[in-house]
Formats: structure tokens, C-alpha cells, sequence
């Protein structure tokens, strides 16, 4: 071992970071693990469907229309959360609670239609105990609807914390972190849609 | 938004118990996972009375336990299974992981990268609410309607979807995932981020590393746990059938489901999680060791590199080995030659570290410290536990000593004289930094040495059992007489159990006692190197006076042309010039 014993004076250590801020890096983790726990959940329903004698066809036992247009309404929602980002980066408080506020009406209705959708099921008695096709088909939708209740929650605090906290300098990262979670639950429903519903 | 660097919390409540501070935290993680060891093991010495004494009543205990579940004092058979299950839980999700990553981890990770605290402390905290909250529902779980989840750690169905007791495993389980969940992210980001000017990547210390890739397992492999445990527990509140066979007949009677769902799906998906898991419960240990081993032999430690991309690709082989858990459950020929052929590729890594760390002691001028002790404990003993494992990765053997005590012994040998060695080498190695108290060596060496005996005695006997062939899920071993020749052992096996726990009194004792009467120690008692020890003992709110600059690696012991044998690695060579 030897010291760097140079003539010249060694070089001051320099800060090492990913370059990435924390909430972000934070966030990109965490949708990493979610990647697996939905990629788990595919994977299964490929497993079990590949190994049921009989399958229903999902054009034919699920709501195509009414999936079709929720899938429009969460897509719409994304680009609101986009917007309210811009709005955000720019500074401009009004704007971004006017896009917040569309992005979480629009979650609500997404819920709304998913109720009613639940709801024509439960009246033809058809239920998770079903059969192993409903089975897939509640858990699967109804795992994304609570991912699409923590996205309401995020943004409802994000929109009521805004009046106090538009201008802290971890805001904006706090906005970003939370639409990035959004159009994760935007993805994973638009992976979904077609799994279920058209094939 | 609080900046919580900056303002040290004030009163009882707030610095000790809802404590944002990372080294709270692990010292909450510390007790609460030792205390958890400490009930999986009454756990298991009343087991290995049945397996000792099948059918007489346990001495002492026995009249305290409610007569469903022991009548006369003798444990029946259905709370054997649930004592196996929450066994099984308990050491794995509630003592090693939360002391290896949780306490250890959290404690030393941001003082070995130079950081005031981790890049989330409010996060932090609630993993441990959380973590702590599933231990007690687990535990609580005993006392519910139902009684304990009886299906073992691994819960395999069509059993798991019957048996009572398991909704509530599977909330707890839900519980410790997100905890895990919660404090990998965490982990993550804060060695990416908040490291000291100059600690690069490959100056971190080995045990950061280890943590790092421990981390990056927990991420990856507990969701599919979690999507696994969620389909199981739609199977027992909606009555789905993702792990329900057509047509199963339980007790008679035809099972009230669809069916249609596949029972080896949950093994796939467990597995998938569980094997990542043991790398989990083994890789900060082995960061331990490294540490402890570098400090004591005084050299530098041989092959940083090597270990470096050892654990990176243990890390990424764990998660295509799963499948040789399942060996026995029936797949493919195909299917079980790509994962013979997986499992012997991630024994070269494992052996590589296990090489490094021997070619460490070489030419070292070794002190028999009592960490140092349990560090060379863990060498031999983590290699019985890794060579025993290759039979079990090979198909022809496996399907023989699968479901016998040989299995037993194998992970036992890794997971309790492997990781709980290097876990108790550790707590001795960092005592000093947590509590600014040396913990009694006289006490420590008498611990060690007892614990080597015993836990050889315990576990040795499993081996021979186990090639013997007796099954290792009877909760009465002399139920068959071919087993019976073999009956010495198992008492051998328990009376060593019972004496282990002995042996661990006075550590318990020197642990609480030195924490308000040891010895006082300075800020660096071992002349080591790495950062930890640049911070006063215990370190205040926020770790360090000022940011501490990185000069060198973090091994440079013995470096010429230097009084002192040792080089930490904030040491500026400016002031080394002058001196």
C-alpha cells in the first residue's frame, strides 16, 4: 500500500449522486415493485387460463363499451395530470388546481362507471366465487381500483396542500412523483383492458 | 415539509419512540428482532420436546398451556403445526431480515456512506410501525379465534385454503411486505444519493453493498409474494379458486369451490420471492463478516472487486434458481435441468466471496477480538451449510433428501450458524458505536464458544437423520419404526437446543447490562477505517459535526510509510504530509 504521496496537492473529494432527486428516484423504485406485483398477477392469469379446460370469451361476459369508455376517461385523466404538472412548473396556482381538480374528477368517475360495472354483475349473480374466470377478472380490476383510490388520495392532498405549499422547494418534485404514479395506473389499465375485455 | 437534519427532537416520546432518526430506528429494530428471535427459538424448544419425548407431558411449561391445544401437557399434533408455521415466520420475516437489514442496515449504512440520515427518515419510521405491527398481529394471532396458521412458513395450498388461522398470516404477511417494501426504497436511495464527497461506488464499504443488493431483492421479489398472498386470501374470504383444484375433497366432503385454479402456482410464486429471500437473510451477514474480518486481520480485504461482482450477480441469479425448492413437486425434466443447471452456477459466486474472505486471513496480523471470533465462526460453518446445499440443487439427490431432516440441517447450517453468528459477531463488533460501551469480552468469549457447540450439536444430528430418511414433518418421530434406531439423535438434537438457550443468557445479560455499566469506549476502540467510527459514540442527531470528505478505499490497513496501521478513509493526506 502507498499513500498518494504526489508532489501536487491531491484533488478535493467532489460529491457522487445518482443526479436523480431523491422523490423521483424514490418513485421510479417503487413503480419497479409494482411492475412485479401486476407482471405477478398477468403471469398468473396466462398460467391459469393456459391450464382451464374452458374459457370465456371476455368480449362476450364483460361490459366492452362501458370498459371502452373508462378506458378513455383515464387516458384524458393523464393528460390533465400533465397539464396541472406544466401548470406547476410554471408557477401558476390557479391553473394547476384547475387540472388537478379535472384529473381527480375524472378518477372519481373512472370509479363511478367501475361501480356500476360491479354492480350488473352482482345483479346477474355473478361473483368471484364464480368461476375462476370472474376470479381473475374482480382481482385483477379491483387491485387497479385501489391503486386509482391511492392515486385520488395523492392528488387530493396534493391540490389541498397546494394553498400553503405551492412555493416549498420539494413541491414540485412531490407533483412530478405523483404523476408519474398516475400514468403508472393509467398503463397498467390500458395492459388490462385489452387482457380481459378483447381477448 | 421539516427539515429534520437541523432541528434534534425534543422530549421522551419523540426521540425514542416516534423517532425519525435513523439510529432510533435500528436500535428499535435491534431489540424488537432479537426479542422476536428469542420467541421463535421457546418456540422451537418446546417442539423439540415432542420430537424428544413424543407424548409425555412438557416439564414446567406444560401446565400453562390450554388443554385444546396440549391436553395434559402434551402438545398435540395441530399445535405442533402451528408452533412449525410461526416458527418458520417468526426467524425468517420477523428476526433475521429486520436485524440484518432493518438494525443493522439502517443503523450503519448511512454512517458508512457519510450521511446525516436516511433520504426518507418520516418513511423510515413507518416501517418499523409497520413492520412491528404485523410481528404483533403474528404473534396475536395465537390468541384469535382460529388459532395460528398451521400450514408452515410456505404455506402451500389446497392445505393453506383449508386450514384455520391463515387469513390472519396472510394480513400480517400483507404487513411485512410493505414494510420491506418501504424500507428497500428507502435504503436504495439513500446509498445512491446522500453519499459523502468522494464515496464512489467501489469505495463503499462491502457492507453497504451487501445492503444494496439486499435491498434490491427485497423491491423485486416480495411483490410477487404479495400478489401471491393476495389470490390466497381471495381464495379464503371471496372463495375464488386461483389455488383450488376441481373436484377436492376435504374430510369427505366436496370443497365448497369453483375450482379450476392450480395449487403449484403458489409454490412457483412463493419460491419466486423465498429464494431471493435467502440471499436476503445471507448477504448482509456476509457484509458483517467482511467488515469484522478486514478490521481484524489488519490487511486490506482480499478481492473488493471480486466480492463486489459476486454479490451483484448473486443478486440477479437468485431470481431464476426458485424452482429447485420444487424438485420434488413435479415439473418438466426440461423445466428441472434449467434450474439444476441455475442452482450450481449461483454456488460459484457464493464460494467465490467465502474464498476471498479465507484469503483474507492470509499473512494477516490477526486479533482473536470476540466479534473477530464469531467472523471465522461463520467461514467453515457457512461452507457446511453451502456444500450441503449441492445435493440438494441436484435433482437425483433432492428427490431422496427433500422431504427428510437433511433440509433441515442444510439451511439451518446457513441461515443460523451462517447468518446468526455473523448477526451475534456484529452486535459485539458495533456495540461500542451504538451505546459508547464495550459489551464484557469474558462474558462474549463464553457466548461464542457455547454457541458454536450447541448449534453444531443441534443441527449435525439433522444430517444423518436426514440420510437415514426420516421425514421432516412428524411431530412424533417414533410414530414408525424405522425410525426409531435413529431416536438418540433427535434427543441429542434437543437437549443441545435447550442448552443453546442456556448459553444465551449471558449474552442477554451482557447486552442490557453493558449498555449502562460497560466499559466506555473512544470513537474508533477497533482502529478501523470505515466512516462509522469518524462520528462520536453513540452519534449525535445528524451524525457528523461536518460533511466528512473520501479520500481512499475502505480497507487501507497497514499502508506504509504510516505510524499508525490504519488509514481511514476520511483521513485528509495533507494533514498525513505535515504529520
Amino acid at each position: 500500500m502507498s499513500l498518494p504521496q504526489a508532489a501536487t496537492a491531491p484533488a478535493i473529494p467532489a460529491p457522487v449522486s445518482s443526479g436523480v432527486s431523491n422523490a423521483k428516484l424514490g418513485i421510479w423504485l417503487f413503480l419497479a415493485s409494482e411492475v412485479m406485483l401486476f407482471s405477478t398477477l398477468f403471469t398468473s392469469y396466462v398460467v391459469l387460463r393456459m391450464g382451464a379446460a374452458s374459457w370465456p370469451r371476455g368480449w362476450e361476459a364483460l361490459n366492452v363499451p362501458l370498459a371502452t369508455l373508462n378506458t378513455i376517461v383515464l387516458i384524458t385523466s393523464s393528460v390533465s395530470m400533465v397539464m396541472a404538472y406544466a401548470r406547476a412548473v410554471q408557477r401558476d396556482l390557479p391553473g394547476f388546481r384547475k387540472y388537478m381538480a379535472i384529473t381527480i374528477g375524472l378518477a372519481y368517475l373512472f370509479l363511478i362507471f367501475k361501480c356500476y360495472e360491479y354492480g350488473s354483475h352482482f345483479e346477474h349473480n355473478e361473483w368471484p366465487s364464480t368461476s375462476i374466470f370472474h376470479a381473475v377478472y374482480f382481482t385483477l380490476t379491483g387491485l387497479h381500483c385501489l391503486h386509482v383510490i391511492g392515486g385520488i388520495i395523492v392528488n387530493s392532498t396534493l391540490y389541498w396542500m397546494s394553498g400553503k405549499n405551492f412555493d416549498h422547494p420539494l413541491f414540485l418534485g412531490r407533483v412530478e412523483a405523483a404523476g408519474l404514479y398516475w400514468h403508472f395506473v393509467d398503463i397498467v389499465w390500458i395492459f388490462l383492458f385489452p387482457a380481459i375485455y378483447l381477448i | 415539509m421539516v427539515d429534520t437534519h437541523a432541528h434534534p427532537p425534543q422530549g421522551f416520546i419523540q426521540k425514542y419512540v416516534f423517532s425519525q432518526d435513523h439510529k432510533i430506528i435500528a436500535l428499535q429494530y435491534l431489540i424488537t428482532a432479537w426479542i422476536f428471535l428469542l420467541i421463535g427459538f421457546v418456540f422451537i424448544m418446546v417442539m423439540r420436546w415432542s420430537l424428544a419425548f413424543p407424548g409425555t407431558p412438557i416439564p414446567w411449561i406444560g401446565r400453562f398451556l390450554p388443554a385444546d391445544l396440549a391436553p395434559n401437557g402434551v402438545i398435540s399434533g395441530q399445535f405442533y403445526n402451528s408452533l412449525c408455521a410461526m416458527h418458520g415466520t417468526i426467524m425468517v420475516f420477523l428476526g433475521v431480515v429486520p436485524l440484518g437489514v432493518g438494525a443493522f442496515g439502517n443503523y450503519l449504512l448511512p454512517l458508512q456512506i457519510g450521511a446525516p440520515d436516511m433520504a426518507f427518515p418520516r418513511l423510515n419510521m413507518l416501517s418499523y410501525w409497520v413492520y412491528l405491527a404485523g410481528g404483533l398481529l403474528m404473534l396475536g394471532s395465537f390468541i384469535l379465534p382460529g388459532g395460528a396458521a398451521q400450514s408452515g412458513w410456505t404455506s402451500y395450498p389446497p392445505l393453506a385454503i383449508i386450514n384455520p388461522g391463515q387469513t390472519v398470516w396472510l394480513f400480517g404477511m400483507v404487513l411485512l411486505i410493505t414494510s420491506s417494501l418501504l424500507g428497500a426504497i428507502n435504503f436504495i436511495v439513500t446509498t445512491l444519493n446522500l453519499r459523502a464527497p468522494g464515496m464512489h461506488l467501489m469505495r463503499m464499504p462491502i457492507f453497504v453493498w451487501s445492503e444494496l443488493v439486499a435491498a434490491f431483492l427485497l423491491l423485486l421479489a416480495f411483490p410477487p409474494l404479495e400478489g401471491a398472498a393476495i389470490m390466497q386470501l381471495m381464495d379464503r374470504i371471496a372463495h375464488t379458486s386461483f389455488y383450488v383444484p376441481k373436484d377436492l375433497v376435504v374430510l369427505g366432503m366436496m370443497h365448497k369451490a369453483s375450482g379450476g385454479g392450480q395449487p403449484l402456482l403458489w409454490q412457483h410464486l412463493f419460491w419466486f420471492l423465498a429464494h431471493p429471500e435467502v440471499y436476503v437473510l445471507l448477504l448482509p451477514p456476509m457484509g458483517i463478516v467482511a467488515e469484522i474480518i478486514a478490521n481484524n486481520t489488519r490487511k486490506p480485504l482480499h478481492g473488493y472487486g471480486t466480492i463486489v461482482a459476486s454479490m451483484l450477480s448473486i443478486g440477479a441469479m437468485s431470481f431464476i434458481v426458485w424452482a429447485h425448492h420444487m424438485f420434488v413437486s413435479g415439473m418438466s425434466a426440461t423445466l428441472s435441468n434449467f434450474f439444476l443447471v441455475t442452482t450450481m452456477i449461483i454456488s460459484v459466486p457464493s464460494v467465490a466471496i467465502l474464498t476471498c474472505l479465507i484469503f483474507s486471513l492470509m499473512g494477516g496480523s490477526i486479533r482473536f477480538t470476540t466479534p473477530m471470533l464469531f467472523a471465522l465462526a461463520f467461514l467453515p460453518m457457512f461452507g457446511i451449510g453451502g456444500l450441503t446445499g449441492l445435493p440438494l440443487g441436484l435433482t437425483v439427490t433432492d428427490i431422496y433428501l427433500h422431504d427428510t431432516y437433511y433440509v433441515i440441517g442444510h439451511f439451518h447450517y446457513v441461515v443460523v450458524t451462517g447468518s446468526i453468528i455473523a448477526l451475534m459477531g456484529g452486535t459485539y463488533h458495533w456495540f461500542p458505536k451504538w451505546f459508547g460501551r464495550r459489551m464484557n469480552d469474558a462474558l462474549g468469549r463464553f457466548h461464542f464458544w457455547g454457541t458454536l457447540i450447541c448449534m453444531n450439536c443441534v443441527f449435525f444430528p439433522m444430517f444423518i437423520l436426514g440420510l437415514a430418511g426420516q421425514n421432516r414433518r412428524y411431530y412424533d418421530p417414533t410414530a414408525h419404526l424405522h425410525d426409531l434406531p435413529t431416536q438418540p439423535l433427535h434427543v441429542l438434537s434437543s437437549v443441545a437446543a435447550w442448552l443453546l438457550f442456556l448459553v444465551q443468557l449471558p449474552f442477554i445479560y451482557n447486552f442490557f447490562h453493558s449498555i449502562w455499566r460497560g466499559e466506555k469506549s473512544e470513537e474508533n476502540p477497533w482502529k478501523a477505517t470505515t466512516l462509522e467510527w469518524a462520528c462520536p459514540s453513540p452519534p449525535p442527531h445528524g451524525n457528523f459535526t461536518e460533511t466528512p470528505l473520501v479520500w481512499r478505499g475502505p480497507y487501507e490497513y497497514s499502508p506504509e510509510g504510516l505510524k499508525t496501521d490504519w488509514l481511514p478513509q476520511n483521513a485528509d493526506p495533507r494533514s498525513l504530509e505535515a504529520a
